[in-house]
Protein backbone atom coordinates (compact mmCIF):
# COMPACT_ATOMS: atom_id res chain seq x y z
CA UNK A 1 0.00 0.00 0.00
CA UNK A 2 2.56 2.53 -1.10
CA UNK A 3 0.31 4.97 -2.87
CA UNK A 4 -2.51 5.71 -1.04
CA UNK A 5 -2.11 8.84 0.16
CA UNK A 6 -5.78 9.49 2.04
CA UNK A 7 -5.26 6.14 4.06
CA UNK A 8 -1.39 7.30 5.30
CA UNK A 9 -2.99 11.09 6.14
CA UNK A 10 -5.98 9.69 8.03
CA UNK A 11 -4.11 7.27 9.34
CA UNK A 12 -1.33 9.71 10.83
CA UNK A 13 -4.29 11.63 11.97
CA UNK A 14 -6.44 8.82 13.66
CA UNK A 15 -3.83 6.48 15.09
CA UNK A 16 -2.82 9.39 17.95
CA UNK A 17 -6.29 10.36 18.52
CA UNK A 18 -6.77 6.01 19.06
CA UNK A 19 -3.62 5.99 21.67
CA UNK A 20 -5.31 8.51 23.19
CA UNK A 21 -8.69 6.88 23.64
CA UNK A 22 -7.52 3.68 24.52
CA UNK A 23 -5.15 5.77 27.46
CA UNK A 24 -8.28 7.42 28.50
CA UNK A 25 -10.17 3.88 28.71
CA UNK A 26 -7.96 2.51 30.75
CA UNK A 27 -7.52 5.24 33.35
CA UNK A 28 -11.06 6.37 33.22
CA UNK A 29 -11.92 2.99 33.21
CA UNK A 30 -12.92 3.37 37.68
CA UNK A 31 -15.60 6.00 36.60
CA UNK A 32 -16.98 5.17 33.58
CA UNK A 33 -17.55 2.46 30.95
CA UNK A 34 -14.25 0.74 30.22
CA UNK A 35 -11.10 -0.66 31.92
CA UNK A 36 -8.36 -2.92 30.78
CA UNK A 37 -9.48 -5.46 28.32
CA UNK A 38 -11.34 -3.22 26.28
CA UNK A 39 -8.57 -0.50 26.51
CA UNK A 40 -6.13 -2.91 25.66
CA UNK A 41 -8.24 -4.07 22.92
CA UNK A 42 -8.42 -0.20 21.50
CA UNK A 43 -4.82 0.40 22.17
CA UNK A 44 -3.74 -2.72 19.79
CA UNK A 45 -5.91 -1.43 17.09
CA UNK A 46 -4.03 1.84 16.61
CA UNK A 47 -0.41 -0.70 16.12
CA UNK A 48 -3.29 -2.92 13.47
CA UNK A 49 -4.02 0.32 11.38
CA UNK A 50 -0.67 0.89 11.37
CA UNK A 51 0.59 -1.85 10.54
CA UNK A 52 -2.40 -2.46 7.46
CA UNK A 53 -1.32 1.17 6.02
CA UNK A 54 2.63 1.46 6.41
CA UNK A 55 3.11 -2.44 5.98
CA UNK A 56 4.56 -5.02 8.37
CA UNK A 57 7.62 -4.52 8.69
CA UNK A 58 7.83 -0.98 10.19
CA UNK A 59 5.28 -1.88 12.17
CA UNK A 60 7.78 -4.52 13.96
CA UNK A 61 10.03 -1.96 14.08
CA UNK A 62 7.77 0.37 15.94
CA UNK A 63 7.28 -2.62 18.66
CA UNK A 64 9.39 -5.61 17.87
CA UNK A 65 8.11 -9.03 18.97
CA UNK A 66 10.66 -9.79 21.34
CA UNK A 67 9.34 -6.67 23.26
CA UNK A 68 5.55 -7.79 22.56
CA UNK A 69 6.62 -11.22 24.68
CA UNK A 70 7.95 -9.33 26.98
CA UNK A 71 5.15 -7.06 27.29
CA UNK A 72 2.35 -9.70 27.56
CA UNK A 73 4.43 -11.80 30.15
CA UNK A 74 4.60 -8.24 32.22
CA UNK A 75 1.31 -7.86 32.38
CA UNK A 76 0.44 -10.93 34.02
CA UNK A 77 2.82 -10.37 36.10
CA UNK A 78 1.95 -7.04 37.91
CA UNK A 79 -1.43 -8.70 38.37
CA UNK A 80 -0.17 -11.62 39.75
CA UNK A 81 2.55 -9.64 41.95
CA UNK A 82 -0.26 -7.07 43.56
CA UNK A 83 -1.80 -10.20 44.53
CA UNK A 84 1.74 -11.60 46.23
CA UNK A 85 2.61 -8.14 47.70
CA UNK A 86 -0.63 -8.31 49.55
CA UNK A 87 -0.17 -11.16 51.16
CA UNK A 88 3.44 -9.96 52.12
CA UNK A 89 1.41 -7.01 53.42
CA UNK A 90 -0.82 -9.56 55.83
CA UNK A 91 -3.71 -9.39 53.82
CA UNK A 92 -5.29 -12.09 51.40
CA UNK A 93 -3.97 -12.66 47.60
CA UNK A 94 -5.56 -10.07 45.98
CA UNK A 95 -6.65 -8.21 49.13
CA UNK A 96 -6.15 -4.70 48.22
CA UNK A 97 -7.26 -3.16 51.67
CA UNK A 98 -3.57 -3.71 53.18
CA UNK A 99 -1.63 -1.79 50.13
CA UNK A 100 -2.26 1.69 51.75
CA UNK A 101 -2.92 3.17 54.92
CA UNK A 102 -6.34 3.62 54.22
CA UNK A 103 -8.43 0.55 53.00
CA UNK A 104 -10.83 2.24 50.17
CA UNK A 105 -7.32 4.15 49.26
CA UNK A 106 -5.49 0.75 49.18
CA UNK A 107 -8.89 -0.52 46.96
CA UNK A 108 -8.50 2.28 44.55
CA UNK A 109 -4.82 1.62 44.12
CA UNK A 110 -4.90 -2.17 43.68
CA UNK A 111 -7.69 -1.59 40.69
CA UNK A 112 -5.72 0.70 39.16
CA UNK A 113 -2.43 -1.33 38.99
CA UNK A 114 -4.45 -4.73 38.04
CA UNK A 115 -5.97 -2.95 35.30
CA UNK A 116 -2.81 -1.67 33.95
CA UNK A 117 -1.90 -5.48 33.82
CA UNK A 118 -4.41 -6.56 32.34
CA UNK A 119 -4.21 -3.96 29.39
CA UNK A 120 -1.08 -4.31 28.90
CA UNK A 121 -1.44 -8.39 28.52
CA UNK A 122 -4.08 -7.96 26.63
CA UNK A 123 -2.66 -5.37 24.32
CA UNK A 124 0.56 -7.26 23.58
CA UNK A 125 -1.21 -10.43 23.25
CA UNK A 126 -3.88 -9.24 20.51
CA UNK A 127 -0.56 -8.13 18.44
CA UNK A 128 1.23 -11.08 19.03
CA UNK A 129 -1.57 -12.91 17.10
CA UNK A 130 -2.17 -10.40 14.77
CA UNK A 131 1.45 -10.52 13.43
CA UNK A 132 1.59 -13.71 13.59
CA UNK A 133 -1.33 -14.53 11.77
CA UNK A 134 -0.39 -11.72 9.01
CA UNK A 135 3.48 -12.39 9.40
CA UNK A 136 3.03 -15.98 8.16
CA UNK A 137 1.17 -15.22 4.44
CA UNK A 138 4.34 -13.16 3.88
CA UNK A 139 6.76 -16.33 3.28
CA UNK B 1 -42.46 4.16 23.06
CA UNK B 2 -38.85 4.63 21.61
CA UNK B 3 -37.67 1.83 23.70
CA UNK B 4 -39.46 -0.87 22.10
CA UNK B 5 -39.26 0.37 19.08
CA UNK B 6 -35.10 0.95 19.24
CA UNK B 7 -35.81 -2.84 20.46
CA UNK B 8 -37.55 -3.87 17.35
CA UNK B 9 -35.16 -2.68 14.99
CA UNK B 10 -32.07 -3.77 16.28
CA UNK B 11 -33.30 -7.70 16.53
CA UNK B 12 -34.57 -7.26 12.82
CA UNK B 13 -31.71 -5.80 12.15
CA UNK B 14 -30.08 -8.44 14.05
CA UNK B 15 -32.20 -11.65 12.34
CA UNK B 16 -31.54 -9.91 8.92
CA UNK B 17 -27.68 -10.37 9.03
CA UNK B 18 -28.05 -13.60 10.25
CA UNK B 19 -30.21 -14.49 7.09
CA UNK B 20 -27.45 -12.85 5.13
CA UNK B 21 -24.78 -14.63 6.52
CA UNK B 22 -26.49 -17.33 5.68
CA UNK B 23 -27.59 -16.94 2.01
CA UNK B 24 -24.09 -15.81 1.28
CA UNK B 25 -21.37 -17.31 0.28
CA UNK B 26 -18.72 -15.07 -0.70
CA UNK B 27 -16.47 -15.48 2.58
CA UNK B 28 -15.39 -11.72 2.63
CA UNK B 29 -18.77 -10.65 2.77
CA UNK B 30 -19.70 -12.88 5.50
CA UNK B 31 -17.17 -11.54 7.32
CA UNK B 32 -17.81 -8.00 7.24
CA UNK B 33 -21.41 -9.32 8.28
CA UNK B 34 -19.92 -10.99 11.35
CA UNK B 35 -18.58 -7.62 12.19
CA UNK B 36 -21.96 -6.08 11.24
CA UNK B 37 -23.42 -8.46 13.32
CA UNK B 38 -21.37 -7.44 16.63
CA UNK B 39 -22.16 -4.04 16.51
CA UNK B 40 -25.87 -4.61 16.54
CA UNK B 41 -25.00 -6.83 19.44
CA UNK B 42 -23.32 -3.49 21.07
CA UNK B 43 -26.22 -1.88 20.04
CA UNK B 44 -28.55 -4.38 22.35
CA UNK B 45 -25.91 -4.69 25.07
CA UNK B 46 -26.26 -0.67 24.77
CA UNK B 47 -30.25 -0.49 24.82
CA UNK B 48 -29.86 -3.02 28.05
CA UNK B 49 -27.50 -0.55 30.21
CA UNK B 50 -24.57 -2.38 29.67
CA UNK B 51 -22.39 0.21 28.91
CA UNK B 52 -19.07 -2.45 29.84
CA UNK B 53 -20.44 -4.99 27.95
CA UNK B 54 -21.27 -3.01 24.95
CA UNK B 55 -17.88 -1.62 24.88
CA UNK B 56 -16.34 -5.15 24.69
CA UNK B 57 -18.23 -6.22 22.47
CA UNK B 58 -17.91 -3.60 19.95
CA UNK B 59 -13.82 -3.40 20.38
CA UNK B 60 -13.32 -7.31 20.39
CA UNK B 61 -16.03 -8.49 18.12
CA UNK B 62 -16.37 -6.24 15.91
CA UNK B 63 -12.84 -4.95 15.76
CA UNK B 64 -10.71 -7.55 16.60
CA UNK B 65 -11.82 -11.07 15.62
CA UNK B 66 -13.21 -8.85 12.18
CA UNK B 67 -9.40 -8.22 11.77
CA UNK B 68 -8.23 -11.62 13.12
CA UNK B 69 -10.62 -12.97 10.70
CA UNK B 70 -9.65 -11.41 7.59
CA UNK B 71 -6.06 -12.39 8.04
CA UNK B 72 -7.26 -15.49 8.10
CA UNK B 73 -9.25 -15.68 4.95
CA UNK B 74 -5.91 -14.21 3.09
CA UNK B 75 -3.82 -17.11 3.96
CA UNK B 76 -6.17 -19.30 2.83
CA UNK B 77 -6.76 -20.13 -1.18
CA UNK B 78 -10.81 -20.33 -1.40
CA UNK B 79 -13.01 -16.88 -0.87
CA UNK B 80 -15.71 -18.63 -1.60
CA UNK B 81 -17.91 -21.58 0.20
CA UNK B 82 -18.38 -24.81 -0.74
CA UNK B 83 -21.45 -26.22 -2.39
CA UNK B 84 -23.65 -28.35 0.54
CA UNK B 85 -22.55 -31.83 -0.31
CA UNK B 86 -25.79 -33.03 1.50
CA UNK B 87 -29.69 -31.89 2.01
CA UNK B 88 -29.94 -29.52 4.77
CA UNK B 89 -33.10 -31.37 6.26
CA UNK B 90 -31.76 -33.24 9.75
CA UNK B 91 -30.11 -30.13 10.70
CA UNK B 92 -32.95 -27.92 9.94
CA UNK B 93 -34.85 -30.05 12.00
CA UNK B 94 -32.37 -29.82 15.15
CA UNK B 95 -31.77 -26.07 14.73
CA UNK B 96 -36.02 -25.69 14.65
CA UNK B 97 -36.44 -28.27 18.03
CA UNK B 98 -33.27 -26.34 20.10
CA UNK B 99 -34.99 -23.13 18.97
CA UNK B 100 -38.47 -24.64 20.27
CA UNK B 101 -36.77 -25.43 23.43
CA UNK B 102 -35.36 -22.15 23.74
CA UNK B 103 -37.80 -19.98 23.00
CA UNK B 104 -40.01 -22.19 25.96
CA UNK B 105 -37.33 -21.97 27.93
CA UNK B 106 -37.83 -18.15 27.79
CA UNK B 107 -40.85 -18.49 29.38
CA UNK B 108 -39.83 -18.59 32.81
CA UNK B 109 -37.07 -16.32 32.33
CA UNK B 110 -38.11 -13.39 35.52
CA UNK B 111 -38.75 -10.30 33.54
CA UNK B 112 -35.71 -7.93 32.54
CA UNK B 113 -34.77 -6.07 35.75
CA UNK B 114 -36.63 -7.63 38.45
CA UNK B 115 -35.41 -6.93 41.76
CA UNK B 116 -36.87 -10.81 43.16
CA UNK B 117 -34.48 -12.79 40.96
CA UNK B 118 -32.52 -14.89 43.45
CA UNK B 119 -29.53 -13.09 40.62
CA UNK B 120 -30.30 -9.93 42.42
CA UNK B 121 -30.72 -11.15 46.04
CA UNK B 122 -27.28 -13.01 46.65
CA UNK B 123 -24.35 -10.79 46.46
CA UNK B 124 -25.54 -8.24 43.77
CA UNK B 125 -27.25 -5.66 46.51
CA UNK B 126 -24.00 -5.49 49.00
CA UNK B 127 -22.16 -4.83 45.66
CA UNK B 128 -24.53 -2.11 44.89
CA UNK B 129 -25.18 -0.96 48.60
CA UNK B 130 -21.64 -0.94 49.82
CA UNK B 131 -19.44 -1.12 46.36
CA UNK B 132 -18.55 2.53 46.11
CA UNK B 133 -17.91 2.86 50.04
CA UNK B 134 -15.64 -0.13 50.27
CA UNK B 135 -13.31 0.59 47.15
CA UNK B 136 -13.83 3.87 46.43
CA UNK B 137 -14.72 3.33 42.72
CA UNK B 138 -18.13 4.43 41.29
CA UNK B 139 -18.48 2.26 38.38
CA UNK B 140 -19.83 -0.90 40.14
CA UNK B 141 -18.46 -3.09 37.15
CA UNK B 142 -14.81 -2.15 37.72
CA UNK B 143 -15.17 -2.76 41.03
CA UNK B 144 -16.61 -6.56 40.89
CA UNK B 145 -14.18 -7.34 37.92
CA UNK B 146 -11.11 -6.05 39.85
CA UNK B 147 -11.47 -6.20 43.69
CA UNK B 148 -14.65 -8.70 44.70
CA UNK B 149 -13.80 -10.61 41.88
CA UNK B 150 -10.19 -10.67 41.55
CA UNK B 151 -9.79 -14.12 41.11
CA UNK B 152 -11.77 -14.72 38.04
CA UNK B 153 -10.10 -12.01 36.54
CA UNK B 154 -6.41 -12.91 36.89
CA UNK B 155 -7.72 -15.94 35.40
CA UNK B 156 -9.10 -14.30 32.39
CA UNK B 157 -5.88 -12.60 31.68
CA UNK B 158 -3.71 -16.07 32.48
CA UNK B 159 -6.03 -17.60 29.46
CA UNK B 160 -5.65 -14.38 27.33
CA UNK B 161 -1.78 -14.80 27.77
CA UNK B 162 -2.14 -18.70 27.16
CA UNK B 163 -3.69 -17.89 23.73
CA UNK B 164 -0.85 -15.93 22.58
CA UNK B 165 1.69 -18.70 23.77
CA UNK B 166 -0.11 -20.95 21.92
CA UNK B 167 -0.14 -18.82 18.81
CA UNK B 168 3.19 -18.39 19.04
CA UNK B 169 4.00 -21.91 19.74
CA UNK B 170 2.19 -23.32 17.20
CA UNK B 171 2.66 -20.39 14.08
CA UNK B 172 5.15 -18.35 15.16
CA UNK B 173 8.48 -19.75 14.26
CA UNK B 174 9.15 -19.00 10.92
CA UNK B 175 12.36 -16.83 11.25
CA UNK B 176 14.09 -19.74 12.52
CA UNK B 177 12.82 -22.35 10.40
CA UNK B 178 15.03 -20.86 7.45
CA UNK B 179 15.57 -24.60 6.77
CA UNK B 180 11.54 -25.75 6.46
CA UNK B 181 11.04 -22.52 4.84
CA UNK B 182 11.04 -24.09 1.32
CA UNK B 183 8.17 -26.72 2.17
CA UNK B 184 5.43 -24.23 3.06
CA UNK B 185 3.03 -23.63 0.44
Amino acid sequence: MKHDLILRVLAKLLIPVIVLFALYVQFHGDYGPGGGFQAGVIFSVAFIFYALVFGLDSAERVIPAGVLRVLASLGVLIYAGVGVITLFKGGNFLDYDVLSQNPVAGQHLGILVIELGVGITVSAVMLIIFFTFAGRGRD
Amino acid sequence: MIDILIDVTLLAFLAITAIAILRIHNLFAVIMLFGIFSLLSAGVFVVLDAADVAFTEASVGAGISTVLMLGTLALTRGHHEKPPAHRPWLPLVVVLVTGAALVYGTVDIPGFGDPATPAQQHVAPRYLEQGQAETGVPNIVTAVLASYRGYDTLGEVTVIFTAGIGVLLLLGRRRRDKASKDEQP
